[in-house]
């Protein structure tokens, strides 16, 4: 049946800010359901919070709205567009859930929408874990066994049932939070006594135990004409009891023999049909116990999903793009496979290589969480690797990490840990695990300690064996021992530190022996039929498929694994580099390794090295494609690291020179730059030791911000208001040295911050935004909300902030982009610092002007001038565009939520309308904050704030809000004539606030314990009002945004604008 | 530590070589060298006696991994001529794992080859069709061996189902009870998985040699008449070719792989050789009749004319949608049907089991009506 043509028009949900566990990959499907559906003819209209996807760009849908997904948002753009279905599928769980409330409010009934993709009831069966099990005991599959309990007497009795250990999931919290499994009846009531009061329903499930059994999952599609494929199958190296997001995982399975495959193959193909998918891709995970083989369903689902961005990855079969068209109606076998062009989608991908995906962690920025892996996932990104052998691909994968280690190699380890660290899962287990193999531990124990399946155990042995015997063989090692230790996925690095040779000699004799790489296709069939897309991953074998062409060609460098504060943003800039490079006649490369991404869609670039972003593999294909120049400021700090060693390889970096990015980067050569250009700038000091940095901190005096000079990313970053704690900060965080000093900067207190977003050619300077941040200086620029134009600065603090980025700008020789943050104290204006190149914001300023300024800026590289793109004045907004960031404090209970200068977001949503108020008030909505209009706000402000926070009160109380206080705020409040009530703060008596929170008593909560005065533990009022979506405001200048944000809502009605619209 | 193991060439009759390490039984192996694209299954294809001849290379790099077991037999013994492989497992990983697969390899004396670039093997079987090779590991001078690779015998005009069929008459062990429907299947390389479904779709089976004739077919009473699969090229095994032009009349007949290609050539078909024929477990057919896709088990390196289907009583009823080559076909009149894939998988998918199923109804009707 070819394309249902009753459907003329589709509205496609995004899902919202990266946020963990939904992340890049539903830009990549999105963009793909987008781009195809297009192309069939349809009308396609866009909804998606998330400025910084690809998806967003205004060309790729005809109606695009960055507005909040909330039900009632959507229901006005569904009543503008009137749309003839709704495809909910490549959003996430985020669309899958608003499409099923629109269904259920009856929005979709009355405009006559239909859903394509998933039904309701569809949807309903693979979210909810009752219907879920229904309908598998229907069809006689096994589960693990398990019940509802209401009460720890039910609860009780379930354990009866499924025994010890047994997993706990608490039902309908906010992001599945506070489950976890227990191994003894103390825990068990504990985590059920948590879970029942962090129900809404005041329910739990208690299920089974299946930990350590062997962890499946299959990705799935099916068509209207009811015809299956398996898309791939993935095996965890972690069991169960690791979420899949947080294991490392190996695709194709390699421990199923093809009768158990199949057997799974079998289920999957009665779940789909029982749970009532009629098309498109699903997502179903199994556990199989190694002892007896016995096979279990876990969940379904019936969308696309992280695993199967994966998996699209893994096998070169597109499932969003294929899903979309099978949405629309078409069957498989009408749809073409592009990659052979000869063959149709109706088939199963094999692989003849070995992919594997290691998680990456972001711990380090939340101290106080707890890092045990377990039910619920706490990775903030990905990395893929391609090797023909999973050792080869191991090793790829560790070092695209980019976590400092070179592969599968030693890290430093406390051995008196080991049995407790390859026990309870943690990030880095596999080094644990290298560790005890070297230290001679049997398989069999490593196994009972850890469950990694004894195959992959194998495997790493042979991978330490090989280790120990470079190591003994050292520089004597001959060519063909060499060879063979590339083929099994050693780094020059690794290598040159296991020989002594260091990378450098280790890679010249390498060349010189002849040894490199080849490059093979990744073309769905196992080079059944020929492909056509020059997908390619490294290997050391006979035969090369890369086949170069001798065409103008530049390569982009991606920006590796998510992690929090290089994201989706910098992907984004990569690919706009790509298109607009090709648009210039260029035949673009793209390298990365982040399976998350649109940039590494094999349809984005000309080409797609699926690779590391190390040295090594870049220059391997620098040295086989010889392209005219490598593009590094687009991904991040990762490939401008490689700035000044691809250089020195002769190798051409277009646009601003290496040498610019290291005078940016380097403070004594920029802070002279600053001198000379006579621009402000705090001042600052470097101290190898604790006596230099008192007295530095003394010269440039208190407050003072302080920073290790050997990591990046506001990493242990600190504000130090005397002595006393920058001892302490000095003995605890960072331990000055003179090969690890301490960057010391004067602290500009209640300082307004700025980021500058230009683009230059070296000739001029462009501003494409000026974006004030909402909260003052010391949050981190990428955790602060910002808005577009600025709203309270002077014209004149302006007018130099263009001069000053000007004149920067040329002064670095600037060819592309460049971001500024300033910080304005007393009518100063300072600069923080200069970052030439994409960063952070860059795509929020390209929506928000309309004009895409990484492709401006890439066109610069490729030699046309800024005059040339007609690009001369800075550019103008239309309306007020509000940035808010996200954070993933609900996945780490026990963490502060209060903001500093190290940066804690994993993503971004953008706010639009005619005003701040509603601006603000949207982008909070975005965020999946609810400001209400009405309620009671508990204020507890420290005594530099107080005066600050009485008009914020004033106004509330004008507007009806009952206010409640802690003490001194209340005291101070009543005296001004603020009528406040006294609330207990958590140590003071009881009902106190917290207790407020979690009766839902309160709606809003303004708390600023920053600052010198007051260093109060309001930890647990901030928490508490996090796990129960109670709107936390910790800076007073949020508080007044917030304010203006209520009094929006309470004037008028949300309204919703596509970007067609506001750039018309 | 890892094995040091012999080097080893194999050499094809273009005179390509290929350099990687040996692994089971030190020997030399001559056969037709082909490629299979499963990702797991690899003992399934071992024992499977339509690879006898074949030099069979895996394009999945791992093999091994699940070890070797009873259960997983497709006959009594590997049959390929020789096995290549990326990388050889060095442990089996399963609770039903008997064996490592290297060293049954060795104890049933299959030779192998490793640590080559098999996916370069595979293209260029692609390009330049399936051909003769030798894996060797004695034999050092790739010159010699490339003449011993144009020296083997080639897969047209030979007929392996001889070599491979049973020795004499024999009854799959059933308790007929269960079981009402008689069938005499020809072995012509018949894997046990066949003879498993056949029993659980209710038949009683007796094998039978290639070279049974239809008279002696017939005597057995049979309900229906099964040609199995088998391997080399079908034209040669004219015996069985008459036998099942006299059964069509008949008697219900079910062919599959090399049994459907001799169905074919029973009712006035050609057949042919691809270039380097189907070999894996995720080839797309459509069922014409419903329209349904199956994703299907392939091993063959011969395939059915479809100039077959100029004769108005022949329906072509499953196609390959990779390559449009001839799945399937039944007769208009005559309770004949046949494929050329796998609905027995083993290894693959089971989306194809039906036919099994409607085997047996065209059993049960013939006899209602005779
Ligand atoms: N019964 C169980 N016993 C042990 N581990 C489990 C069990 N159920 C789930 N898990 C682990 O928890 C993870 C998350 O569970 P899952 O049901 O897949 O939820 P999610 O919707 O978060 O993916 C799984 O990947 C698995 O490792
Ligand atoms: N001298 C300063 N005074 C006040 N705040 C500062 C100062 N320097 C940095 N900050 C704050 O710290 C944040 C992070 O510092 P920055 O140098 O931008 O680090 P990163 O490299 O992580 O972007 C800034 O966004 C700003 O809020
Ligand atoms: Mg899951
Ligand atoms: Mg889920």
């Amino acid at each position: 049946m070819p394309r249902d043509t009753t459907i003329k028009s589709v509205l496609v949900i995004g899902s919202g800010p990266i946020v963990i566990g939904q992340a890049c990959e539903f830009d990549y499907s999105g963009t793909q359901a987008v781009k195809v559906l297009r192309r069939e003819g349809l009308r396609v209209s866009l909804v998606n919070s998330n400025p910084a996807t690809i998806m967003t760009d205004p060309e790729y849908a005809d109606r695009t709205y960055i507005e909040p997904l909330e039900p009632s948002v959507l229901e006005k753009i569904l009543e503008r567009e009137r749309p003839d279905a709704v495809l909910p599928t490549v959003g996430g769980q985020t669309a899958l859930n608003l499409a099923v409330e629109l269904s259920k409010r009856g929005v979709l009934d009355r405009l006559g929408v239909r859903l394509i993709g998933a039904s309701r009831k569809a949807v309903e069966v693979g979210e909810d874990r009752l219907l879920f099990k229904e309908a598998m005991t229907r069809i006689g599959l096994d589960l693990p066994r398990s019940g509802v309990a209401h009460s720890l007497e039910e609860a009780r009795a379930v354990l009866e049932r499924t025994g010890l250990p047994a997993v706990v999931r608490p039902s309908f919290t906010l992001g599945g939070t506070g489950g976890g499994i227990v191994y003894n009846v103390e825990d068990f009531e504990e985590v059920v006594a948590r879970g029942l009061d962090l129900s809404p329903a005041r329910q739990v499930l208690v299920e089974e135990s299946v930990l350590g059994w062997k962890e499946y999952e299959l990705e799935v599609m099916r068509d209207r004409a009811d015809n299956f494929v398996v898309i791939c199958s993935i095996e965890n190296f972690d069991a169960m009891g690791v979420h899949t997001g947080d294991s490392i995982t190996v695709a194709p399975a390699q421990t199923l023999s093809d009768r158990e495959y199949q057997e799974m193959r079998d289920d999957a193909r009665r779940i789909i049909r029982e749970v009532g998918v009629e098309t498109g891709g699903s997502n179903i995970q199994f556990a199989v116990n190694p002892k007896d083989g016995r096979r279990v369903v876990i969940e379904m689902n019936p969308r696309v999903s992280r695993s199967s961005a994966l998996a699209s990855k893994a096998t070169g079969f597109p499932i969003a793009k294929i899903a979309a068209l099978l949405a629309i109606g078409y069957h498989l076998d009408e749809i073409q496979n592009d990659i052979t062009r000869v063959t149709p989608a109706s088939f199963e991908p094999v692989l003849d290589y070995v992919v594997v995906k290691i998680p990456r962690w972001a711990f380090e920025k939340f101290p106080q969480a707890d890092p045990t892996l377990g039910t619920q996932m706490k990775s903030v990104g990905e990395v893929m690797a391609i090797g023909r052998t999973f050792k080869e691909a191991l090793q790829k994968g560790l070092r695209g990490l980019e976590i400092g280690v070179p592969g599968f190699a030693g890290q430093d380890l406390d051995d008196s840990q080991l049995r407790e660290k390859l026990l309870t899962p943690e990030a880095g287990r596999i080094f644990y695990v290298k560790r005890a193999l070297e230290l001679g531990m049997s398989h069999d124990e490593l196994h009972h300690l850890t469950r990694v399946d004894p195959w992959f155990l194998d495997q790493l042995q042979q991978l330490v064996d090989e280790e120990q015997e470079l190591r003994r063989r050292g520089a004597a090692l001959d060519d063909e021992g060499l060879r063979e230790a590339k083929r099994l996925g050693f780094s020059d690095r690794h290598l040159g530190q296991l020989l002594g040779t260091g990378e450098k000699d280790l890679r010249a004799r390498r060349l010189a022996a002849g040894i490199r790489p080849v490059y093979k296709r990744v073309d769905t069939c196992a080079a059944e039929f020929e492909s056509h897309t020059p997908y390619l991953y490294s290997t050391y074998e006979s035969e090369c498929e890369a086949a170069p062409t001798d065409r103008r060609k530049v390569l982009i460098l991606g920006s590796g694994p998510n992690r929090i504060g290089q994201g989706i943003e910098f992907d984004y800039c990569c690919c706009h580099a790509s298109f607009a490079l090709k648009e210039e006649g260029f035949e673009t490369i793209m390298v990365n390794c982040n399976p998350e991404t649109v940039s590494t869609d094999y349809d984005t670039s000309d080409r797609l090295y699926f690779e590391p972003l190390t040295f090594e593999d870049v220059m391997n294909v620098v040295e086989l494609e010889r392209p005219e120049g490598v593009v590094i400021q687009f991904g991040g700090q990762t490939p401008l690291k490689l700035a000044v060693p691809l250089h020195q390889a002769g190798v051409r970096i277009l646009g601003t020179s290496h040498d610019a990015i290291d005078l940016a980067e380097d403070r004594k050569r920029f802070s002279k730059l600053l001198v000379d250009l006579g621009i402000p700038q705090p001042d600052s000091g470097t101290a190898m030791s604790l006596d230099e940095a008192k007295q530095v901190a003394r010269r440039i005096g208190y407050p003072v911000l302080v920073r290790p000079s050997y990591v990046l990313g506001g990493r242990a970053m600190a504000i130090v208001y005397d002595e006393r704690t920058l001892e302490r900060y000095v003995h605890e965080a960072v331990q000055a040295s003179p090969d690890h000093p301490i960057l010391v900067d004067r602290f500009l207190e209640d300082a307004a911050e700025i980021d500058v977003d230009a683009v230059g050619d070296g000739e001029r300077v462009v501003i494409g935004g000026i974006l004030q941040h909402i909260q003052q200086a010391g949050i981190h620029s990428g955790d602060s909300a910002m808005v577009l134009p600025t709203y309270k600065i002077s014209l004149n603090q302006l007018g130099r902030i263009r001069d000053y980025t000007r004149r920067l700008g040329l002064a670095l020789g600037v060819r592309g982009l460049m971001n500024v943050q300033y910080a304005i104290q007393e009518d100063v204006v300072y600069v923080l610092e200069v970052n030439p190149r994409a960063s952070r914001t860059t795509p929020f300023v390209s929506k928000a002007t309309g004009v895409p300024l990484a492709k401006v800026a890439a066109r610069v590289m490729a030699g046309r001038s800024l005059a040339d793109q007609g690009l001369t004045e800075d550019l103008q907004v239309r309306r007020t565009f509000m940035k808010e960031s996200v954070f993933p404090f609900l996945k780490f209970p026990g963490t502060d939520t209060l903001l500093g200068p190290e940066m804690k977001s994993t993503g971004e949503v953008m706010g639009v309308s005619d005003d701040f108020g509603m601006a603000f008030a949207k982008a909070q909505a975005a965020a999946g904050h609810r400001v209400p209009t009405h309620g009671a706000v508990f204020i507890s402000v420290n005594d530099n704030d107080k005066p600050g926070v009485l008009p914020e009160a004033r106004a509330l109380y004008e507007m009806g809000f009952r206010i409640l206080a802690s003490r001194g705020t209340a005291q101070y409040l009543s005296a001004h004539g603020v009528p406040a009530e006294t609330i207990f703060k958590v140590n003071e008596g009881r009902p106190n606030v917290v207790d407020l929170i979690k009766s839902r008593k309160l709606d809003i909560i303004f708390n600023t314990p920053l600052g010198r005065e007051s260093r109060y533990d309001d930890g647990a009022i901030r928490k508490s009002a996090t796990q129960h979506g109670v709107l936390c405001v910790t800076t007073l200048t949020a508080a007044a945004a917030t304010v203006q944000a209520i009094r929006a809502l309470r004037e008028r009605a949300v309204e919703v604008v596509s970007l067609q619209e506001i750039h018309a | 530590m890892r094995k040091s193991r012999a080097r080893a060439l194999l050499a094809l009759e273009d005179g390509s070589v290929y350099a990687g390490r040996a692994f089971g039984h030190a020997a030399e192996a001559t056969g037709e060298v082909v490629f299979n694209t499963s990702l797991c299954g690899y003992q399934e294809v071992l024992t499977d006696p339509s690879y006898a001849g074949q030099i069979v290379t895996m394009t999945y790099p791992h093999v091994g991994n699940y070890g070797v077991n009873r259960q997983d037999m497709e006959s009594g013994r590997p049959q390929v001529a020789g096995f290549v492989v990326r990388e050889m497992a060095g442990l089996a990983s399963s609770w039903r794992a008997e064996q490592e697969l290297e060293r049954w390899l060795d104890e049933q004396r299959v030779a192998g080859i490793c640590e080559l670039d098999t996916r370069a093997l595979t293209r260029h079987l692609r390009t330049a069709g399936a051909q003769r090779g030798v894996i060797s590991t004695r034999v050092e001078d790739p010159a010699a061996l490339v003449e011993k690779a144009r020296a083997a015998r080639s897969m047209v005009g030979l007929d392996l189902a001889r070599e491979v069929t049973c020795e004499r008459p024999w009854r799959f062990e059933q308790d007929p009870a269960a079981h009402p429907f008689r069938v005499v299947a020809y072995d012509f390389g018949l894997k046990r998985n066949i003879l498993r479904m056949l029993a659980a779709s209710g038949c009683d089976v007796m094998v039978v040699p290639a070279e049974t004739s239809a008279e002696e077919a017939l005597s057995l009473q049979p309900d229906g008449v099964f040609f199995s699969n088998g391997p080399g090229d079908p034209e040669p095994v004219t015996y069985a070719v008459e036998a099942a032009r006299r059964l069509m009349e008949k008697k219900p007949l079910f062919g599959i792989c090399l049994g459907h290609q001799i169905l074919g050539l029973a009712c006035g078909g050609r057949t042919y050789k691809l270039k380097f024929g189907h070999r894996g477990g995720n080839h797309p057919v459509k069922h014409l009749p419903s329209g349904r896709v199956e994703i299907t088990a392939q091993n063959h390196g011969f395939a059915v004319d479809p100039s077959l289907f100029d004769r108005p009583e022949l329906v072509l009823t499953h196609v390959n949608l990779n390559d449009g080559t001839v799945e399937g076909f039944r007769h208009r009149d005559l309770p004949v049907m046949s494929v050329q894939y796998h609905p027995e998988s083993s290894p693959g998918p089971h989306d194809s089991q039906y036919l099994f199923g409607e085997f047996v109804e065209l059993m049960r009707a013939h006899r209602s009506r005779s």
